[in-house]
């Protein structure tokens, strides 16, 4: 829903507070893809 | 002991010379037309779109695909990936040709090419980011040129130029780092200007990043191809170094991009939620960003993954397709699709056969110079006198 905001500090607060729980979601995930990528190397 | 094989006397009579002389042949009628009759007379270019397929093919993916040799270069002399060594001189050929295409399409494209030195020579515009760009891919094709000529010059025999050339490639290789980084998020940096013309879904601040991390992943994946292409054409050329080290270079290069790729799809969802662009994703142009994203992104990381995590060289070579394909779309998608896309559509641009002609033309001569020195120089095997002298 695109969601209507009055002003900037509004708009920056929800985008960055979303961007951040992105961000929390990105290293978790990238973690757990480089465990996936190197999962079967032979060292 | 690695033995290079000169490959049988080939008729000059084959598929691909066929081929070459009438691209080749069409190409100069088209050049004569650009240079007689001006842009008009072979392009659909307007005050509206001044950059149309030249630039968006020509030189952002130009530009992009050429990336393998500052990547392949940094990992093997930075990084001190030796494996990855036979990978190197293929990948700084490819990055040649790819920088000195970009310079001879710029003469076609720029109304005009004889005032493309003025601002180096005559008027600098520092404050400029195609200024930056200017100087840093003419300095960076030098580079790829001196980075390039010991080939050359043990082809030609000229033993001590070459080897004083090569005490300079840690030298080379951190300048053609820094001005890469430089020149390929600059690419991107040219549409912050435009934030009016560029779809919100395309235009982020981020921008310049994306254009340098997609500047890696094409870079990993044209090694993968070319060295899968390489294979198909020229192994009779390669040396036991070269057929031995190319698993691994599929391999580790095949991991890199798998995780570069996750990477940037990550930054890419952050782009959307930082202008709170979500929105925007159910419209026409939300599905073709999401075409490009989940099918040009999301599915080579994966498949990259699984080529790796199976040992699949076939899936890894045809993801490297895909992924080259990815960078292609997201260059057309940039800088003609989702620019101007407010415009109404009989405003809108679409390439003239005569400027995809000249496109096809400049990648020909790209193809037939790789394979002229391919064929000749000790690009895909070492030079017998110069043995493990690397």
């Amino acid at each position: 829903m695109h969601q209507v905001f009055y002003t900037l500090q509004d708009f920056m607060t929800h985008t960055e507070s979303v961007t951040y729980l992105l961000v929390i979601a990105t290293l978790v995930g990238m973690t757990l893809f480089w465990l996936f990528l190197t999962g079967k190397d032979e060292d | 002991m690695s033995q290079v094989t000169t490959g049988e006397q080939r008729s000059i009579f084959s598929l691909f010379n066929f081929i070459a002389f009438i691209v080749l042949g069409l190409g100069i009628y088209l050049t004569y037309l650009r240079f007689t009759g001006g842009l008009a007379a072979v392009t659909n270019l307007s005050d509206y779109n001044p950059w149309g397929l030249w630039i968006s093919f020509d030189l952002l993916c130009g530009v992009a695909l050429a990336a393998g040799g500052y990547v392949t270069s940094a990992s093997v002399y930075l990084f001190g990936m030796k494996k990855y060594h036979s990978a190197v001189r293929p990948a700084i050929l490819t990055a040649f040709l790819g920088y000195a295409l970009v310079f001879l399409a710029i003469n076609y494209d720029v109304g005009r090419p004889w005032r493309l030195p003025y601002p180096l020579l005559v008027q600098q515009g520092t404050t400029s980011v195609l200024f930056e760009v200017g100087l840093c891919v003419a300095t960076y094709l030098t580079i790829l040129f001196i980075e390039f000529s010991p080939a050359a010059m043990e082809w030609l025999g000229l033993k001590k130029a070459r080897n004083l050339v090569v005490k300079l490639t840690i030298l080379l290789t951190i300048f053609g780092v820094v001005l890469s980084t430089m020149h390929q998020s600059s690419l991107g940096s040219l549409f912050l200007i435009a934030p009016s013309k560029l779809h919100p879904l395309w235009y982020s601040s981020y921008i310049p990043i994306y254009f340098f991390v997609t500047s890696i992943i094409a870079g990993l994946s044209m090694v993968i191809l070319e060295s899968t292409l390489s294979h198909r054409f020229f192994a009779y050329k390669m040396d036991e170094t070269h057929l031995k080290e190319a698993n691994d270079i599929t391999f580790g290069f095949g991991k890199a991009a798998s995780y570069v790729l996750a990477g940037y799809f990550a930054v890419k969802v952050m782009g959307i939620s930082s202008g709170n662009n979500w929105h925007y994703l159910k419209t026409e142009y939300g599905t073709w960003y999401l075409v490009e994203l989940l099918g040009f992104v999301a599915l080579p990381s994966f498949l990259y993954a699984m080529g790796v995590r199976i040992k699949s060289l076939g899936l890894i070579r045809w993801t490297s397709v895909l992924a080259v394909l990815g960078v292609i779309l997201n260059r057309f998608n940039v800088c003609l699709v989702a620019f101007n896309w407010q415009l109404p559509p009989d405003e809108r641009y679409f390439p003239r056969w005569t400027e995809i002609g000249i496109s096809i033309f400049i990648v020909m001569i790209g193809l037939v110079l790789y394979r002229f020195i391919v064929t000749r120089m000790p690009i895909l095997y070492e030079h017998p006198d110069y043995k493990d002298a690397h």
